[in-house]
């Protein structure tokens, strides 16, 4: 008879075993950030189309200080995203050749980064002028 | 043995299958000297202080892939890693994780073997050749796509680095679907379309959540992640593409 008998470990917590997990766990869970961002901007549309009221009600709640204070943890928690997102890129793309030579991981993060910071300020400079 | 020995203490995780219900810690005193690696200390505890001591190991130089473990909870070839980074500290050994406990440091490897075997880790000739017409030829650009792919030695540290492993035993995990990628990138290569359903499957590639951390783990710089993430893209092209160009025979 077999004297074999594997043990299997429980993987209760294994998130709080190595700081690398931690670290996936905190840039996973700021996509909630992310989320609750995006629910306030839907929220937005939608009082929109029940009317100025609506609309001029939505304005004044995002005024007040509890929102301030969301819309600073939404700017953290979703800069944090994006930085450790970017820093994925090497590891979720396809290798990208240049020249025969394949692309530094420091090479195609910058890029990404270089293309959101161009994209975000074309988009400041666009809503700029529409307001001016 | 001289007074100035350092003495260093590896605590290591014990399974013996035959008597515990669970794996237990034992802690060994190993004097040791700056070269010794980690494998040589479980040797040591082994030739010195206790024979049922069970790891495994062949070639001491980081190329057979045998002797993985986790050291401080961190899956690594324990023969290119030095007792000499740990000391002062006590040192934990324990098998590698994500992988049931035969005995000891001896992890079950049948289910890794199986998966190896399911992704047909050879080459599926495009075009039969015969004799006559010569070897097949490859430019360095052809070579280049998938050689880093061949550096796996299956020491499956990328296993126990995948925490989707740990949560889904079924999933094909980093170094088979890296060496699948492999044989996908070949150009003398034939079979990706048998091997992209395996990959497209519910134990394929989307089991993956980029953790990143088999890549990070490999101590060949495989970047089985890499290969993982590439074949997700794969996967959704010939799921999409199908309507555009449909190759029939899909399940």
């Amino acid at each position: 008879m077999s004297k074999r008998k594997p043990y299997v470990r429980s993987m209760d917590g294994w998130w709080k075993k190595n700081p690398y997990y931690v670290e996936y766990m905190i840039h996973e869970g700021t996509a909630l950030f992310v989320a609750a961002y995006a629910i306030t901007l839907l929220v937005g549309l939608v009082r929109l189309g029940q009317g100025e009221a609506a609309w001029n009600g939505w304005l004044e709640a995002l005024k007040s200080p509890l929102s301030l204070v969301c819309h600073v943890a939404f700017l953290v928690a979703i800069a944090y995203h994006a930085f450790t997102w970017f820093k994925l890129f090497p590891l979720t793309m396809p290798p990208i050749m240049v020249g025969g030579k394949r692309l530094e991981p420091g090479v195609v993060v910058g890029s990404g980064w270089t293309a959101a910071i161009v994209a975000a300020l074309a988009l400041l400079g666009l809503v700029w002028r529409i307001a001016a | 043995m001289s007074e100035s020995q350092k003495v260093i203490e590896i605590e290591v995780l014990r399974y013996l299958p035959e008597s515990d219900a669970a794996p237990h810690s034992e802690i060994y005193k190993v004097p040791f000297s700056d070269d010794m690696s980690v494998l040589q200390g479980a040797q040591y505890i082994k030739d010195n202080l206790d024979g049922s001591l069970t790891f495994r190991w062949s070639c001491r130089m980081a190329i057979c892939g045998s002797c993985g473990m986790m050291i401080n909870g961190i899956p690594k070839l324990s023969c290119e890693t030095f007792l000499r980074d740990y000391y002062p500290n006590r040192i934990s050994i324990e098998a590698l994780a994500n992988f049931p406990i035969e005995k000891d440091l001896v992890t079950d490897l049948s289910g890794f073997i199986e998966k190896l075997e399911a992704i047909q880790p050879y080459i599926i000739p495009k075009e039969p050749r015969t004799l006559e017409q010569g070897e097949y030829l490859q430019t360095p650009e052809q070579f280049n796509a998938y050689i880093q792919f061949t550096s796996c030695i299956n020491c499956t540290l990328c296993y126990a680095a995948c925490p989707q492993v740990g949560l889904n035993p079924d999933f094909i995990g980093p170094a088979a679907i890296a060496l699948a990628h492999r044989y996908n990138m070949d150009s003398r290569d034939g079979g990706t379309a048998q091997r992209m359903e395996l990959l497209a499957s519910e134990d394929g590639v989307y089991n993956c959540s980029a953790v990143g951390y088999c890549s990070e783990v490999c101590p060949k710089h495989v970047d089985p992640g890499n290969a993982v993430n590439i074949n997700k893209i794969e996967a959704a092209k010939d799921y999409f593409l199908r309507f555009l160009s449909p190759k029939g025979g899909s399940k």
